[in-house]
């Protein structure tokens, strides 16, 4: 990435694409978080609960945005890292992450820099919604 | 409805381990590729002592872990069928990495009504600390409940 230095309001520097999420990558994600609420990967059970199909788990799509996030800014530079959950993932969604410099603030005493993260799926629609902050 | 009387409530503690086989799983799964958390020489580089975790991993790590992965349902009076992850927050303090033993001590934060009670938000928090006792992060969970409202 660019030296984070020389971060200026307004910069992307977050942007990564994801191949879309299939059945297979639920039922990983299930065992590899420890998640193993069937919504997620029993198409009975998510029937029964009123929903068309399964769907994504949101922390799924939060570790794209971590990995986005990560592959950009070194972690041990993140201090904090928060997503409101904005809608419900679909199978086959294609993802893309970015994230933009909004703000430079003192964090626990420390110079950081604020990002606006987005998650939106192939047609633009908001899954996630949320912010980094950063040390500079 | 959502028992509101569960505010301030402690969840039980969750102690984890960062173990390499589990994290590779993580990692594979989500086509992490990073070097700083695939390769130990490219961790030491970045400083850490270990690999460290990916950001979300401690969501997974507690929840792996727990005895009771859904107490908080069990706590909320709520089923798995009708909440779905309303907001995630993390606050990194110090590094977690492989071999890493973790405490985490959840509590019910918590527990507001929304749109006429069709709704429920509650929100557990969880201090995190290491095997040296280092608060090594904090993380918050928004659970949104779905009430079944009487048609």
């Amino acid at each position: 990435m660019s030296e984070t230095h020389q971060l200026a309001v307004g910069d992307r520097v977050v942007h990564k694409t994801f191949p879309p999420i299939s059945r297979h990558k639920l039922a990983l994600y299930c065992g590899a978080s420890g998640d193993h609420n069937p919504i997620h990967v029993d198409l009975d059970f998510a029937k029964a609960a009123g929903y068309p199909d399964v769907f994504a788990h949101g922390m799924l799509v939060m570790a794209c945005l971590g990995q986005a996030l990560t592959d950009e800014i070194p972690p041990a530079r993140l201090r904090t890292f928060a997503t409101r959950f904005v809608s419900i993932t679909q199978l086959g969604a294609r993802l893309t992450c970015e994230g933009h410099v909004t703000e430079f603030v003192e964090h626990e005493g420390e110079r950081c820099a604020r990002l606006a993260l987005t998650t939106k799926d192939e047609n633009g629609d908001v899954k996630l919604a949320g912010e980094a902050v950063i040390a500079i | 409805m959502v028992d509101h009387s569960a505010v301030g409530r402690r969840l039980a503690p969750v102690t984890a381990h960062v173990e390499p086989g589990r994290l590779r799983f993580f990692r594979e799964t989500l086509g992490e590729a990073n070097p700083v958390y695939n390769d130990a020489a490219a961790a030491k580089a970045a400083g850490y002592a270990a690999t460290p975790v990916p950001p979300t991993y401690l969501f997974c790590l507690e929840m792996m872990d727990a005895e009771q992965a859904f107490e908080f349902l069990t706590v909320l009076g709520a089923d798995l069928a009708q909440v779905l992850h309303g907001e995630q927050r993390f606050a990194y303090r110090a590094p977690v990495m492989v071999g890493d033993t973790l405490r985490f001590e959840p509590r019910i934060a918590g527990i507001t009504d929304k749109k006429g009670g069709a709704m429920t938000l509650a929100v557990v928090e969880t201090r995190v600390t290491n095997q040296h006792g280092v608060h090594v992060a904090d993380c918050s969970r928004t659970v949104v409940v779905l009430n079944k409202v009487a048609a």
